[in-house]
């Protein structure tokens, strides 16, 4: 009898406790931001995979600044992951005051789907809103062990080449793009680039769906000898592994990428965050952002940055978007829509 | 009889020796590394690394998680299970077959139904943006997917058990005057119990360890909707090696137990997985 008691009792707890917590997670479920009661706010910046560090950093500068001026304390929350797929959550709802990502398409795409920020975004800041730029180098084991010295090196039967899903990944459009430049510029035609980017596809084992996720497939799971990475993640990778164990080799042509951030004008009007979160991307562009940019081994744009930094970027021929494929708009449509030239290759390459 | 057999012909000894091999390459072996490089820099960066903030927040979150998706699961496992092994009514088969759908749909797919029905372009997307009410990319999307992925545990574990138990205890109870609440509360649930146990252990064990389906409706945001098994994921991929392992080795802890708990049920018990008794 005393049992059945206890029995009773445990059931009746166990249900009560369960709704007790129900109610107490569904009430701190929403995120809490705007100026709220407190005077503290909350920033959700989404961003791509390889800037973790970077943000590590300067979130608390900006804290510290931005605490300064107005006596108000701000917390920068993150997301990463592969831009495209950053982009498809933000318009899916992932409530972003900021966005930071590896390519302008991604927020073109925001800005067509949402309501969330003019189309014309990019113009509001300096430099095509890009408050630094990157490009794409080789990664590769050390000493170099398939001589892999530029793009040619990379379509060679036996080569296996690690980069992650332009579907998802913007550093991979940024690869794509770049192996395609080089072919264009090296072999005259588009027919002998799109054989060139075959070819090359065709070397690839495994994409992963973000730049990150690329690196730690190549350095931590020792598969491929040649990765296409952002040159910040190759830095990275050397002084995070070890010097010893990878080297880099800059191509004769690569690509000049330009990481845009834009606030996204809806959700921060909606936190009352819009103030707080145009002044943190302005940030980006002072000199304090700025040198940190360049500690992290993204290209600053900022002169005295440039300077102090020059000795750590290879002078790499470089082309753009805008000269080399007519903008994003058109080389998304071309190369990585659905039934695009991407597809088409991969296809092949899969046969 | 056909065991003496086996073992004159020294089958039984050889069976033994591969499943035990088997199991150390696979599991033992890497549940050791997990701890190896968990403790790789010692206590002292262990201990550092499972008080970080983020930790904690992960922690707290995966805790909170298990602790609403699992009862809600033993309320409507045991609700399931009563209706289907004591009752019969149209519609029962196809009942219970989509109590078994969580077992065959992918995690990934669970996950995307979720944005699809609560995403900005999905049904009521805009309507929960209107009224200020976050589900996906939050904490109640996350419960909800884990729910969705634990759904069958606890029915599984007690529909063969109290089908097998049949009606009479209870219709005896009724008949000597018991009400349908007290007939559940001292003849039902006392003859369940180590199967419900078992089936809560499960379930709680997937809630916490959970990685695909959250995955999808959890958009990464550190120290907010990072559970743990998407916390390590995290770690490793900021070449955070001790702290990943740290985590990892905290959910390892956690199956451990699990399979303890389970064990002493088995032995002490005579509980066996699906047979009736206690």
């Amino acid at each position: 009898m005393k049992s059945k008691w206890n029995w009773r009792h445990a059931a009746l707890s166990a249900l009560l406790g369960s709704t007790v917590l129900a109610a107490a997670a569904c009430s701190q479920g929403g995120r809490s931001d705007g100026a709220g009661e407190s005077g503290a706010i909350e920033l959700l910046n989404v961003s791509y995979d390889p800037t973790r560090e970077l943000y590590e950093e300067i979130n608390p500068l900006f804290a510290a600044s931005w605490k300064a001026r107005t006596g108000q304390d701000v917390t920068i929350n993150m997301s990463h992951g592969g831009a495209g797929k950053q982009a498809r959550a933000v318009i899916d709802g992932l409530d972003a005051d900021v966005v930071t990502l590896a390519l302008a398409y991604d927020i073109d795409e925001i800005a067509a789907k949402t309501d969330a920020l003019a189309e014309e975004w990019q113009q509001r800041l300096p430099n095509n809103s890009s408050p630094y730029t990157s490009t794409i180098v080789f990664l590769v084991r050390e000493g170099n062990p398939k001589n892999i010295r530029d793009w040619d090196d990379l379509v060679k039967p036996g080569v296996s080449v690690i980069t992650p899903n332009p579907k998802t990944s913007g550093g991979a459009r940024w690869n794509f793009l770049a192996a395609w430049a080089y072919a264009r510029e090296t072999h005259g035609t588009d027919a002998a680039a799109e054989d060139f980017v075959r070819k090359l596809y065709a070397n690839v084992p495994v994409l992963d769906s973000g730049a990150r996720g690329s690196t730690t497939t190549f350095a931590e799971r020792g598969l491929g000898d040649v990765l296409l990475a952002w040159e910040n993640e190759a830095f990275l990778a050397q002084k995070e592994l070890g010097e010893s164990e990878f080297d880099i080799v800059v191509p004769s042509i690569s690509i000049l990428a330009e990481p845009p951030v834009a606030v996204l004008d809806g959700n921060a009007a909606r936190h009352g965050t819009t103030e707080v979160a145009e002044a943190y991307l302005r940030f980006l562009y002072t000199p304090e952002a700025q040198d940190v940019i360049g500690k992290h081994f993204y290209r600053p744009t900022s002169d005295a940055a440039k300077a102090k930094y020059a000795a750590v970027f290879p002078q790499v021929n470089l082309v753009t978007i805008d000269g080399a494929f007519g903008g994003w708009q058109a080389a998304q449509k071309r190369f990585f829509n659905d039934g695009g030239v991407f597809d088409e290759i991969f296809a092949d390459a899969k046969r | 009889m056909t065991a003496s057999v086996y073992r004159k012909s020294g089958g039984a000894r050889w069976l033994v020796a591969v499943a035990l091999t088997f199991m150390v390459l696979f599991l033992v072996l890497p549940l050791a590394t997990v701890f190896a490089e968990a403790l790789a820099r010692g206590f002292e960066a262990y201990g550092a690394t499972l008080t970080h903030p983020d930790a904690i927040a992960a922690i707290k979150l995966t805790l909170t998680v298990a602790a609403i998706s699992v009862p809600l699961n033993v309320v409507f496992g045991i609700a399931a299970a009563w209706a289907i092994a004591k009752f019969d009514f149209p519609g029962k088969s196809l009942l219970v077959t989509f109590i078994d759908l969580p077992f065959s749909v992918s995690p990934v797919v669970a996950g995307l139904v979720y944005v699809l029905l609560f995403g900005m372009q999905g049904w009521l997307g805009p309507w929960l943006r209107e009224h200020d009410i976050q589900i996906i990319f939050a904490v109640p999307g996350i419960v909800l997917a884990t729910i969705f992925v634990t759904f069958p545990f606890v029915a599984r574990e007690l529909i063969p058990l109290m089908a097998e138990q049949g009606r009479d205890d209870e219709e005896a109870a009724l008949s000597l005057g018991a009400s349908g609440f007290q007939t559940f509360l001292r003849v039902t649930l006392p003859n369940i119990r180590w199967g419900l146990f078992y089936g809560v252990l499960l379930c709680n064990a997937r809630a916490m360890g959970e990685f695909g389906a959250v995955s999808v409706v959890s958009g990464h945001l550190r120290g907010l909707t990072n559970t743990m098994p998407l916390h390590v994921e995290i770690l490793y991929n900021e070449y955070n090696f001790v702290a990943a392992f740290a985590v990892a080795s905290l959910l390892a802890l956690l199956a451990l137990l699990t399979l303890v708990l389970k064990s002493i049920l088995e032995w002490r018990f005579g509980y066996h997985h699906g047979s009736a008794g206690h």
